[in-house]
C-alpha cells in the first residue's frame, strides 16, 4: 500500500509541474505591467524601470518561470500587487472557507445522490425512478449562480417578507446556518450527477449472480441492497465524483460570489479584476493542487476498498 | 460491365448507412424525452434566428417611465432598472448563448478531434506528449481555467469563446483519441494504407468518420455544460459586456434587484435551464440511440 501511496505522489509532480507552466505562461503574456501596478500610474518611469529590475521582469522568459518553481519550493509565491502581502499567506486566509464550503457540498451531495441513486435502481422504471431521473436532470442542467439567487429569494427575501425573520441569511460565513445555503447549492450539480451514477451503476450490480445467492438465500432485501450491492457499486460512483470535482471547485468560485464568503474564489475572481497577477497565478495553482489531491485520495480510497488493486502494488 | 458494378456497389453502400441512419432514427423517436429535447432546441433556434419579430422591444430599448415594473400585458416577464423589456433581452439574448455554445463547441471539437486523432494515429511519443499535456488542462479545474485565460485574453464575448473553447479540446481529444485506437485495427485501414493512402486521408477520410457516433453524444452534451461555464464568466463580469444581453449577464444585473424585482433574475436562469435541458435529453437520447447496449 505504502508503495502504491508513493508511486501516485510522485506520478502528480509531472502534472503540477505542468500545470505551474502553463499558468506562468498565461499570467506572463497577460497585458499590463506589474511594476506599474505596484507603484500606481503617476509613477515616474525611472521608478518603474528599477521596480521591473528588482521584480525580475527584465530577466528572460525562462529564468523568470525558473525562478517562480525555484520559489515554489520555498512555498514563496511572490507578493500581491495590491497590498504587498506575500501570495501565500493571502491565500492561506482564504483556504478554510473554501475547504469548509466544498467538504459541505460533498456530504450533501453523496447523501442526496446516493439516496436518490438507489431509490431509482431498486424500483426500476417506476414513478419513483422517473422522477429521480428527472430531478437529476434539472440538477444538472441548472446553473448553480441562478439556483443560488433563487434560494436567497424564497429563504431570505419571502421568508422574511411573510414570518418577519430571515430562515437562512443570505451572505456572510462562520455557523451552521450560513452554510446551509452554500451547501445546497454547490452540492446540487454533483447530487444530480452522482444520482445518474449510483443508478446505472447499481443497476448493473444488481443483475450479477451474487446478489440473486443472496437473494435465493433468503437474505433481506434490504441487507442485499445496502450490504452487499451498493458496496461494489458505490466504486465507479467514488471515481466518478472525484473526477467531477473540478466541476465543483468552479462551482465555488461563484458560489461564494453569490453569499458574500470570503473564500478563494472571491480573492480569485477580485485579483483578476484588479490584474493583480501573482494573486490570480497563485490561486489556480492552489485549485490545481487541491484538485490533484483529492484525485489522489479517491485512488487511495479505491485501493483500500478493493483488494485486487493493492496486490499489484505488494 | 465494371461501371454497373460500381454502381452496384454504391447503391448497396448508400443503403447501408441510410439504414444506420435510419436506424439511429427510429431508436431516437421512440425516446420520448429524447424527441421533446430535439423540438426544444429547434423552437429555441427559430427564437433565435426571428429574434427581432417574437421580441415586442429591442434588447437595449430603455423606457424610463417603466423602470423595474413587475410582469404586465405589455411587459410579461417585467422591466429591468432601465426599463428595457426582460422578454425582449431574453429573446435576443438566445441568439448570444446558442452561439457561445456552438461556437465553443466547435472550438473544442476541431482542435480536440484534430489532436486525439493524431495521438492515436501515431502513437508513441506524440500520443504521450499530446496526452499528457491534456492531462495538464485536465488537473486545472475548467471553470478555473477558462477564467484565468478570459483574465489574460481580456473580459469580452469573443475571449469568452476563445476560453471556454480550448476548455472543451482535452474532453474532445481523450474521446476521440479512444475512438480511433479502435478502429484503426480495422482491416479496412490496413487496406487503405497498402493502397498508398496518405496518413492525413486515412485520418480524416477513415478514421474521423468512423468516430461520430461518440462524438455526437459528446458534442451535444458538452453545448449544454459550455453555456453553463460561460454564463457563469458573464455573471462574474468576465464575459458579455453590457449592454449584451448575455442570460449570465442579465443574472448578474438581476442580482443587485433581487430583494425589489426579483423577476430579474428569475427568467433569464430559466431559459439557461431550459436550453440546457434540451441538449442533455437530446445528448443522453443519441447515447442510447447509437449505442443501444449502453442502456440500462
Amino acid at each position: 500500500m505504502l508503495k502504491y501511496i508513493v508511486k501516485r505522489l510522485i506520478s502528480m509532480v509531472p502534472v503540477i509541474i505542468g500545470v505551474t507552466f502553463v499558468v506562468f505562461a498565461i499570467m506572463h503574456f497577460t497585458p499590463g505591467d506589474p511594476a506599474t501596478l505596484l507603484l500606481g500610474e503617476e509613477a515616474p518611469p525611472a521608478e518603474v524601470e528599477r521596480m521591473r529590475e528588482r521584480m525580475g521582469l527584465n530577466d528572460p522568459f525562462l529564468v523568470q518561470y525558473g525562478n517562480f518553481l525555484f520559489g515554489l519550493f520555498r512555498l514563496d509565491l511572490g507578493f500581491s500587487l495590491t497590498t504587498g502581502r506575500p501570495v501565500f499567506n493571502e491565500i492561506a486566509n482564504r483556504l478554510p472557507a473554501t475547504i469548509q464550503l466544498a467538504a459541505a457540498a460533498i456530504l450533501v451531495a453523496i447523501f442526496i445522490g446516493v439516496i436518490m441513486g438507489i431509490i431509482a435502481s431498486t424500483r426500476q422504471y417506476t414513478v419513483f425512478d422517473g422522477g429521480a431521473m428527472f430531478v437529476a436532470l434539472l440538477g444538472v442542467s441548472m446553473p448553480n449562480f441562478w439556483l443560488g439567487l433563487m434560494m436567497i429569494l424564497v429563504f431570505s427575501v419571502f421568508w422574511n417578507n411573510t414570518f418577519g425573520y430571515v430562515l437562512f441569511p443570505s451572505s456572510g460565513f462562520g455557523t451552521l446556518r450560513h452554510l446551509v445555503m452554500p451547501a445546497i447549492v454547490l452540492g446540487t450539480a454533483h447530487a444530480a450527477f452522482i444520482t445518474r451514477i449510483t443508478r446505472s451503476s447499481m443497476l448493473e450490480v444488481l443483475r450479477q449472480d451474487y446478489i440473486r445467492t443472496a437473494r435465493s438465500k433468503g437474505l433481506n432485501e434490504r441487507v442485499v441492497v445496502y450490504l452487499h450491492a451498493l458496496r461494489n457499486a458505490l466504486m465507479p460512483v467514488v471515481t466518478m465524483a472525484g473526477l467531477r470535482f473540478g466541476v465543483l471547485l468552479g462551482g465555488s468560485v461563484v458560489t461564494e460570489q453569490i453569499f458574500a464568503i470570503p473564500g478563494m474564489g472571491r480573492l480569485l475572481v477580485e485579483s483578476v479584476r484588479s490584474q493583480n497577477y501573482t494573486l490570480v497565478q497563485g490561486i489556480i495553482l492552489t485549485y490545481a493542487i487541491i484538485f490533484s489531491l483529492v484525485n489522489l485520495a479517491v485512488d487511495l480510497l479505491y485501493a483500500a476498498i478493493d483488494p485486487r488493486i493493492q496486490v499489484q502494488y505488494k | 460491365m465494371a461501371t454497373e458494378a460500381t454502381t452496384v456497389k454504391k447503391a448497396a453502400v448508400a443503403r447501408k448507412q441510410r439504414t444506420r441512419f435510419q436506424e439511429t432514427w427510429r431508436r431516437l423517436r421512440k425516446n420520448r424525452w429524447a424527441l421533446a429535447g430535439l423540438t426544444m432546441i429547434v423552437l429555441l433556434g427559430l427564437v433565435a434566428i426571428f429574434a427581432d419579430f417574437i421580441a415586442p422591444y429591442g434588447y437595449n430599448e430603455q423606457n424610463y417611465f417603466r423602470i423595474l415594473e413587475g410582469p404586465s400585458r405589455d411587459n410579461f416577464l417585467g422591466t429591468d432598472n432601465l426599463g428595457r423589456d426582460v422578454f425582449s433581452r431574453i429573446v435576443h439574448g438566445s441568439r448570444l448563448s446558442l452561439s457561445i455554445g456552438f461556437i465553443t463547441t466547435s472550438i473544442g471539437l476541431t482542435v480536440g478531434g484534430f489532436l486525439g486523432a493524431v495521438a492515436a494515429f501515431y502513437g508513441g511519443r506524440v500520443d504521450n506528449l499530446i496526452m499528457r499535456f491534456m492531462d495538464i488542462i485536465l488537473a486545472i479545474p475548467g471553470f478555473i481555467f477558462a477564467i484565468a485565460l478570459v483574465s489574460a485574453l481580456g473580459p469580452s464575448l469573443t475571449n469568452l469563446m476563445i476560453a471556454v473553447g480550448i476548455n472543451t479540446i482535452p474532453y474532445f481529444a481523450r474521446i476521440i483519441r479512444s475512438s480511433v485506437m479502435s478502429t484503426k485495427e480495422n482491416e479496412f485501414i490496413e487496406a487503405a494504407r497498402v493502397i498508398g493512402s496518405s496518413d492525413l486521408w486515412i485520418i480524416f477520410k477513415h478514421l474521423i468518420p468512423n468516430s461520430l457516433a461518440p462524438i455526437l453524444v459528446q458534442a451535444t452534451l458538452r453545448i449544454g455544460d459550455t453555456i453553463i461555464i460561460a454564463s457563469g464568466l458573464s455573471f462574474l463580469g468576465l464575459g458579455a459586456q453590457p449592454p449584451l444581453p448575455e442570460w449570465g449577464a442579465l443574472l448578474s444585473a438581476g442580482r443587485g434587484y433581487l430583494r425589489v424585482a426579483w423577476w430579474m433574475a428569475t427568467f433569464p436562469g430559466v431559459a439557461i435551464m431550459v436550453t440546457v435541458l434540451a441538449f442533455n435529453l437530446l445528448g443522453d437520447g443519441l447515447r442510447d440511440a447509437l449505442d443501444p447496449r449502453l442502456k440500462n
